[in-house]
């Protein structure tokens, strides 16, 4: 776990009253959160609660409304477009729930790994290749499988290689919508083992979006609650899980069944 | 000559076109829109093209159009009848006689000079088109540089052929900043892109002008341990004997006799009207010559 000296530092990521507008509807309001570096903090809510608009905001795939958004102190919405999306290419990393949102269908494993490498200016092929090879064996695919295409591969595959593809330039921040989503159960443990261990080995900060009680309780360290658009509980992932204190929270933990 | 304006197109639209032309030029390798204009010709038949030639052309200058090297094939007798037609310009087939070179797929084997012009008809001018779909972010793309999808697609090619087997349309970089799709003119002529001459590119239905300027730096994309390779075929011309041209491979019956000729056809005749003659001359000297 991370220690609490870590979390207590500067926040890697910062979100001030950050609200997303769908026309007159609200899509998430006035959510505020910090990421620590390091830190993995879990969102839950029900479907329509705005959790995934509002990931969606913070990684600037949709236009937000009102709030402020900082990275390492730095103001993003005032950042200029080249140097935003440079960074979205380095250091911030986005998994789909759907792996073919964050694949690119028609290219080879090897390909879709090295995409990141080769935008960032990566001009070698051997070394390229090597890269992708290393990642594919850290995500359990096998390397001989590189110049398959995504399509050849099975859901937690194409979801394990699509977590490959946006780690392989070892960004800060990872953001991910619903990453076990549509899984069967045991690639779904499977598949967050990994992801635990990954975190943990990179020291990566991550938001993980879930409707899942049971990814989070395994992934995250902190935990924000959602109901309509707005955060109505955060803290610890247990001390929220085992004490939760607002009604729909508790109604959440209540519905969960324990195998 | 009374029914038309002078090579066809009327004075503002020229006019336009010339706009768009400046712009190209002073911007090398950047796709500039224009409003194309029907032509009395099919798209895909170099619509861009003719309309560039037709924005250029001046009544003192000799024309010469090629199709895939040639002279003598439907596209550039059409066009060269077209402009001698509606423009009333001397036409030639002699590469250094000639001023404007209108051209599909091919740059002439003769080195070009400085005040010639090279019209390339384009037909798809977008080379990230077939990696990213959508407009607006191809364009954001070549605004921001943004250029590593061009290399995961020569990356494909490596992993499953062992090198780079785009042989045509292979896309370069002009002056440091845009990729640009040369049309399909084979690799092998790539390096030519840096000429004295003066360059420009017409695509008609898709409503793009773009340009290179003279002595511009024109870089054929690749990896650093798979450097770019202009590819042809390792044989000699059947009929003139040069060794160092693009070839065209002819069927020549259906017993799977097949021989390799010259793509540039005023090259290849001006080297056998200095005396030159290949392999396939002395087997079937009748026909051929």
């Amino acid at each position: 776990m991370t220690a609490l000296a870590d979390i207590a530092a500067a926040p890697l990521l910062a979100v001030e009253g950050l609200t997303v507008r769908y026309g007159d509807r609200i899509g998430c309001a006035d959510v505020s959160l910090d990421l620590a570096p390091g830190e993995v903090l879990g969102v839950v809510g029900e479907s329509g609660s705005g959790k995934t608009t509002m990931l969606n905001a913070v990684a600037g795939r949709l236009p937000v409304a009102e709030g402020r958004l900082s990275y390492e102190g730095r103001d993003l919405r005032a950042m200029a477009e080249p140097e935003r999306r440079r960074l979205m290419r380095t250091d911030w990393a986005f998994v789909h729930q759907h792996a073919r949102d964050g694949l690119r269908m028609g290219v080879s494993a090897g390909g879709n790994v090295g995409e990141r490498l080769m935008e960032g200016g990566a001009r070698h092929y051997g070394n390229i290749r090597r890269a992708a090879l290393d990642w594919l064996a850290r995500v359990e695919i096998d390397p001989a499988r590189i110049d398959d295409r995504p399509t050849q591969f099975s859901g937690g595959m194409q979801q394990r290689l699509q977590i490959a593809r946006a780690l392989v330039t070892e960004p800060r921040i990872v953001l991910m919508d619903e990453p076990t989503g549509g899984l069967d159960v045991s690639v779904q443990a499977r598949l967050l083992d990994l992801m635990r261990g990954l975190v943990r080995e990179m020291g990566l900060a991550a938001i993980v979006v879930t409707h899942d009680i049971g990814v989070v309780r395994l992934l995250a360290d902190r935990l924000m609650v959602m109901k309509d658009g707005r955060v109505v509980e955060t803290g610890l992932t247990d001390q929220v899980l085992d004490d939760p204190q607002h009604g729909y929270t508790q109604l959440l933990t209540s519905s969960v069944l324990s195998a | 000559m009374t029914e038309y304006g002078f090579a066809y197109l009327d004075e503002p639209t020229k006019r336009m076109i010339r706009r768009a032309l400046l712009k190209a030029l002073a911007v090398p390798g950047y796709q500039v829109p224009f409003a194309s204009r029907e032509m009395p010709m099919p798209y895909g038949w170099g619509t861009g093209g003719v309309q560039v030639t037709a924005a250029i052309l001046m009544p003192e200058d000799r024309l010469k159009v090629i199709d895939q090297g040639a002279d003598d094939t439907t596209n550039a007798v059409s066009i060269r009848r077209f402009f001698a037609r509606v423009a009333g310009v001397e036409t030639t087939t002699a590469t250094e006689d000639a001023t404007v070179i209108q051209t599909r797929h091919r740059i002439p084997e003769t080195p070009l000079s400085e005040g010639q012009i090279l019209v390339y008809q384009v037909p798809i001018p977008e080379p990230l088109r077939f990696l990213e779909p959508r407009e607006p972010e191809t364009r954001r793309m070549h605004a921001l540089e943004e250029y590593g999808l061009m290399h995961v697609k020569l990356y494909e090619d490596i992993a499953r052929h062992g090198r780079v087997t785009t042989s045509y349309a292979y896309p370069v970089r002009v002056e440091g900043h845009y990729v640009m799709d040369p049309s399909p003119i084979p690799a092998f002529d790539n390096p030519k892109m840096e000429m004295d001459a003066i360059q420009l590119f017409g695509a008609g239905r898709e409503q793009r002008i773009y340009a290179i300027p003279p002595h511009t730096k024109v870089v054929s994309l690749d990896f650093d341990d798979h450097p770019f390779e202009p590819g042809r075929a390792p044989q000699t011309c059947a009929l003139c004997g040069a060794a160092d041209s693009y070839l065209d491979e002819v069927v020549t019956d259906d017993a799977g006799g097949r021989m390799f000729v010259c793509s540039d056809t005023d090259f290849c005749g001006g080297r056998r009207a200095r005396g030159l003659r290949g392999p396939g001359l002395s087997v079937a000297a009748g026909d051929v010559a």
